[in-house]
Parts: structure tokens; sequence; C-alpha cells
């Protein structure tokens, strides 16, 4: 049982113009593979018109112990939403 | 449910006190709501649940195609096998999804294969039970997902994040499941007095085996707590059952057929009906693979798992072999 297919992610893009979206996982012995299998497991509801795989072993991702350094900096940096600033009725829309 | 046999592993259920203080800052993200992604850090016990509810309930699904597949060949009309195909392959992937689920955890593909070929993992007891008639098909639709919606509806909100997202979408396409089944038992219904007869002999089978589903009674399953505890279960055994059979009394008798249970009987106080007993020996000898149909479904897994081999092996001695062609051209 040693000979196990390799791990695929799979991304999906949806009808509406939407970003591809991590869907799940599949096993595939290659990428041709891994897309027909996607198309099986995930698509059987018109759920897209487009789809990635990536081998998992190829994604990097960030370590849920970087959480803090990485993402905490941009929360005292609340003048980067619009809402931050304060503009008079009178200005009409902007 | 279709991870009836789930024994977790921690002992007893601690307070927050008595945990160290990485175990509290995760049980307090559990009772915050917040999911628990494959990379936090988690409790042994906690991962070792998962893995075996996660791969139980894999293992149902996939066994799950045996007993209504063997009826694609004899479905009535060509619309209704092509429905059933489509059935089946539902259950197909969403063995797949949840397989995924439990390799975020650490447990490969083959080792949960072998540990389901080997019997060492359990699946659901209901798929051990044979199918004689084409109203068994509509009775596994109404009444076998009609259960297990009763049970993967809750799990959408499961503490864990690959789990509850792969509940999500099973959920999405189980509704239809449970209505081709009740659309088979309707046309039967309303058909010729054979028919009639035929549905009714169908929910006199399916009735107790369905109510087993959701596990031994509370007062036997002393891994409930710890498992509510971490989120990967929401309601108790009994919980889910009593919510099950109060929905599903009202559907059979619009279908004017009897539920097989001379003690159940409407109980205005408590809001719902009460039941007999349910034949618990039956239960955990059919666990214990001594049911109808144990030994045929894991032989037809282990046949397919072995026929499948050299196709297996074969596309990957080709992808091997276009990849080393590939660096050689470059």
């Amino acid at each position: 049982m040693s000979n196990e297919w390799p791990l695929w992610e799979v991304f999906i893009r949806g009808q509406h113009g939407m970003a591809h979206r991590h869907v799940g996982s599949l096993h595939a012995p290659d990428a041709e593979l891994a897309v027909n299998h996607a198309r099986d497991v995930y698509t059987r509801r018109n759920e897209g018109v487009s789809i990635w795989v990536v081998k998992a072993d190829d994604i990097t991702a960030s370590a849920p112990g970087e959480k803090g350094p990485l993402f905490e900096p941009a929360n005292s940096k609340v003048y980067r939403h619009p809402t931050f600033f304060d503009i008079p009725d009178d200005v009409g829309r902007m | 449910m279709y991870a009836q046999e789930v024994k977790s592993t921690g002992k007893g259920v601690k307070s927050l006190d008595e945990m160290e203080p990485i175990e509290r800052a995760f049980q307090e993200k559990v009772n915050a709501g917040i999911k628990i992604e494959p990379k936090d850090w988690m409790p042994e016990g906690y991962r070792k649940t998962l893995i075996r509810q996660i791969s139980q309930h894999a293992h149902s699904e996939i066994v799950g195609q045996l007993p209504e597949g063997a009826w694609i060949t004899r479905a009535p009309t060509l619309e209704r096998k092509a429905i059933l195909i489509a059935k089946v392959q539902d259950e197909a992937g969403h063995g797949l999804y949840l397989y995924c689920a439990a390799e975020t955890l650490g447990v490969s593909r083959d080792q949960m294969t072998e540990q389901l070929l080997s019997g060492k993992a359990k699946y659901s007891s209901i798929f051990n039970y044979p199918t004689l008639t084409w109203a068994d098909i509509g009775a596994i639709g109404w009444l076998v997902d009609g259960a297990a919606i009763m049970n993967q509806v809750p799990l959408q909100r499961c503490s864990f994040g690959p789990y509850s997202r792969a509940m999500i979408r099973v959920c999405k396409e189980e509704s239809f499941h449970q209505r081709q089944g009740y659309d088979i038992m309707m046309k039967l219904c309303n058909g010729t007095q054979a028919q009639q007869e035929m549905a009714q002999d169908a929910l006199n089978r399916w009735w107790q085996p369905s109510l087993m589903m959701f596990g031994p009674s509370d007062a036997q399953s002393v891994h409930s707590a710890q498992s509510m505890a971490w989120k990967i279960k929401q309601d108790t055994n009994d919980e889910l059952r009593q919510k099950f059979v109060d929905q599903t009394v009202p559907q059979a008798k619009y279908l004017g057929l009897c539920v097989p249970d001379p003690d159940l009987k409407w109980n205005e106080e408590k809001g719902g009906y009460d039941f007999g007993e349910i034949d618990w020996e039956e239960f955990f000898e059919v666990v214990a693979g001594n049911g109808p149909c144990n030994a045929d479904r894991m032989a037809a897994r282990r046949k397919a798992w072995s026929d499948g081999a050299w196709f297996r092996d074969g596309l990957m001695a080709h992808a091997h072999k276009k990849q080393t062609r590939n660096v050689a051209a470059e």
C-alpha cells in the first residue's frame, strides 16, 4: 500500500466571476487526472467554470504561531478603512 | 450515527482550571466557537477522536454505496436509474470529502483504507442490511438519509474546520437523497396493493435499523461528554433519535404506512412520540460483524481494492515516467 497517489488541493472558480476558491483536496497520479477527478468530486452540480489543482506539497502556508506578528500590526491601522474619516453629509456622495 | 462506535480517548472532562495553559487556550477557543484548523495545537485525544469519527463516517459513505448500488441495474425506469446513479455517486463524493478532512489530521488515505479492509475500523451498522426489493431504495433514501441529515446538520457546527466544511457540502447535497427516497415511497403507496405492501414491508425492515443509526442510548454512551465539551458532537444520541421519530412518523402517516412499533404513542406532555425499546443486542451483534451482510460488504470492498491495484499502480508508473521524460527534455 506504499504507492499512494499524491494529494492535490482543488480550487474552483464559481459562476459569477469570483476568484478561484479552495474547495477541498483529492488524490490523483498526475495533474491531468487531478483535474478530471476534481470535476467529478467537486462540480457535480454546476459549481464551477474553472478548476485549478496544486500539489499539496507545493503549498507553503503561514504557521499558526506567526498569527500575531503577521496580522496584529494591521489592527492599529484603522485609517486604512474609509469609515475612519468623517465627511460631512453636505459634501454629497463620496 | 455514521460513527456509532467512536470512543473518545480523553479521561473524563477536565475543567479549565485543571488544564495546562496551552490546552486551556485551545478549550477557550472551542468554547468561543472559533474553528480549530489542522496546524493548530490540539490535545492528542481530540485528534484521535476526530480521526476515528471522520474516518468511520467516510467508510460509511463508501460502504453505503453497496446496498443501493445493487439496484442500479434493476431500477424500474431509465429516469430512476439515472437518479440512483447520481445518488450513489454523491455517496462516493461524500466519502472523499471526509477522507480528505481526516487526512489533515495526519492519517494517510492508505492507512484508513487498510483499517477498513482489516476490519479494525467500523462503519455504520445500517449498511449491513440487505436491499431485497425496489421499495428498500425508497426506504433508504427516506429513512437512512433522513437520519443522516438529522445527524449531519449539527456537525456543520463542529469545532474542527475541515470536518465542519465537509459537512456543509454534504448537507447541501443530502436533501436530494431523502426527497428521491420519499418520492419512490409515494409512488409505491399510490400504486397497486402489491406495491403498497412492498412499501410497508420495506418500512417494517428498515425502521429499527434506522433508529439504531443514532448509536447506543445516552445511558450507555460514556464518551459523549468529552466529545460534547470539544464540540465534536452537539446533541446526544437520544435527542437526535427523538427528533427523527417526531419528524418521520407524520411522513409515514401521509404515505398511509404503519410504523412497526406497537408502543409508538404521542406524548402530549413531552410534545413528542414515545416509542418502544430498541433491540440493542441486535445492534451490538451487527457492529461486531455479525449482521446479515457484514461479510458481503467487506468482501466487496476488499475485492474492489485488490482488483483496482494494477490500475492505481499503472497510473502512478505512467505519471513517474512522464515526469522523468519531462525532466530529461528540459
